[in-house]
């Protein structure tokens, strides 16, 4: 434990095109970036279906794909196949591979818990919404959204941190990030390498977590205006799981 | 099987369609050849995800029922296994390696770690869903708190405690993949080793053997969840 510390508080470790610093803003670029992607194909079909109040089971599938499917298979199966080859520019070694698997690993939580989020705005909000004459656009974005917003927020939280685990392992598939440095610890059996790799790959999954849970937290207009509004999200949560 | 057997003469000049001239994604004489090679490493697959979600299991009814008891224990309880769920497999694996080991039972316990969150969660909605008439009904009936948990609360907590089972299991067989950085991963040894060779006909049998494994054990629970409730099937109907 102490030569791991050793090995994280080391200057030695972070330098250098493979070390800890190049590695760690890597994986960071791979995975905001196919979040981005991932949101902005993922998040307006899911509101879109949610608002018309169709596709739910095309919302149900799609979790239940992405649960059963190893991340680790679809990024032997991109890297291997014709995604696979050379360098992608700052995304490095298999870059590319890597994150066409991150963003499709991304699509399950968002397009589920933005669909049901849609579905699970009180039908009677809607409707007195509907009573006072809002339409189409004005009723998305005034009464839906905002309603809606929590789990759609969970969803890309949940997102987050299977594109962090998927981007770790993507080393093994020669892909780029931290979990190059975990690699090359278990290959010559360095296990303050393998523990510092390790201690850094879940600190950092921890804040990500935490900084998109604050930013939820803060977004939420509802919890804003109402305290009680904290009981659903939590209850929220654990839908997708179930 | 057979008609490989007739057709394979003809072919034996030729290189097998798994052979790294060829390196078919698709290829009839891989499965023949290398069966027995697959079917260990899918029984490996099994055993290490059977014994990771009982594992899981184990630690998560407990955990679940003390949390249903003593309200203060829930938010502990279920917040410390969410930070559980958020470490990604890969750093779970290299915490264990330096107390287990490389051994399956340092595979076994991270992904028994990660089923406890699904199994946690469930187990409580689960419990939290039984009716509150049925609990009242049960405490006037004279039921002990212990009877009351295991013949009134526990069954009808049953149908959303096995989707979360089923939510786990599939969960479990996928992560057993990553398993491969210490060696024991199941198919995902065969993953592992087929990306350093560019092994497609491996590759891809050991992927479409993980999703069919997902899919068997998720079709045995649902079975087995309908036997075990024939209550849910009379008012399903």
């Amino acid at each position: 434990m102490s030569e791991a510390l050793r090995f994280l508080f080391d200057p030695a470790s972070w330098s250098g095109p493979s070390g800890l610093g190049a590695e760690l803003s890597q994986q960071l670029l791979l995975t905001v970036t196919a979040l981005l992607l991932a949101c902005a194909i993922g998040l307006p079909v899911a509101l879109w279906l949610g608002h018309l109040g169709r596709g739910g089971a095309l919302a149900v599938n799609i979790s239940n794909v992405g649960r059963a499917v190893p991340t680790f298979a679809v990024l032997v199966l991109l890297s291997v196949g014709p995604l696979g080859t050379g360098v992608f520019g700052a995304y490095g070694r298999a870059g590319l591979a890597t994150l066409v698997s991150l963003v499709l690993f991304a699509f399950p939580p968002i397009v589920t818990n933005a669909y049901v989020g849609m579905r699970e705005v009180d039908r009677e909000v809607v409707e007195a919404a509907t009573g006072m004459g809002m339409r189409g656009r004005e009723l998305f974005g005034r009464v839906e959204l905002p309603l809606a917003l929590p789990l759609v927020l969970t969803g890309v939280r949940l997102a987050m941190v299977q594109v962090w685990a998927t981007a770790t392992i993507a080393a093994l598939v020669a892909g780029p990030g931290l979990g190059n440095t975990i690699q090359l610890g278990f290959e010559n059996q360095d296990v303050a390498r393998v523990l510092g790799g390790g201690i850094l790959v879940a600190l950092v999954a921890l804040v990500l977590e935490g900084a998109l849970a604050l930013a939820a937290r803060v977004a939420d207009p509802v919890r804003r205006a109402r305290s009680r509004s904290g009981v659903k999200a939590v209850s929220a949560v654990a839908t997708p799981t179930s | 099987m057979n008609l490989h057997s007739l057709v394979a003469p003809g072919a034996a000049s030729d290189p097998p369609c798994y052979s790294l001239a060829v390196n078919s994604w698709l290829c009839g004489d891989y499965l023949t050849d290398r069966w027995e090679q697959l079917q260990d490493a899918l029984v490996e697959h099994v055993l290490i995800t059977l014994a990771s979600v009982a594992l899981g299991l184990a630690l998560a009814l407990p955990l679940a029922i003390l949390a249903r008891q003593v309200p203060r224990l829930e938010t502990l309880i279920v917040s410390g296994s969410t930070i559980l769920y958020t470490i990604p497999s890969l750093a779970m694996f290299s915490f264990l390696v330096p107390i287990t080991f490389l051994t399956p039972t340092t595979v076994i316990i991270g992904l028994a770690l990660y089923s406890l969150t699904i199994l946690v969660r469930n187990i409580l909605a689960g419990l939290r869903s039984v009716p509150a008439e049925a609990i009242e009904a049960a405490d006037g009936s004279g039921y002990s708190p212990w009877r009351r948990l295991t013949r009134i609360e526990m069954p009808l907590a049953l149908p959303v405690m096995m989707a979360g089972l089923r939510v786990a299991t599939v969960s479990t067989v996928a992560l057993t993949t990553v398993g491969a950085i210490v060696g024991y991963g199941g198919l995902g040894n065969l993953l592992l080793s087929g990306v350093g060779t560019q092994f497609k006909a491996q590759i891809l049998a050991a992927s479409v053997l993980c999703v069919l494994l997902a899919v068997v054990l998720d079709v045995a629970l649902m079975g087995t969840q309908r036997l075990l409730t024939p209550w849910t099937r009379v008012r399903g109907a």
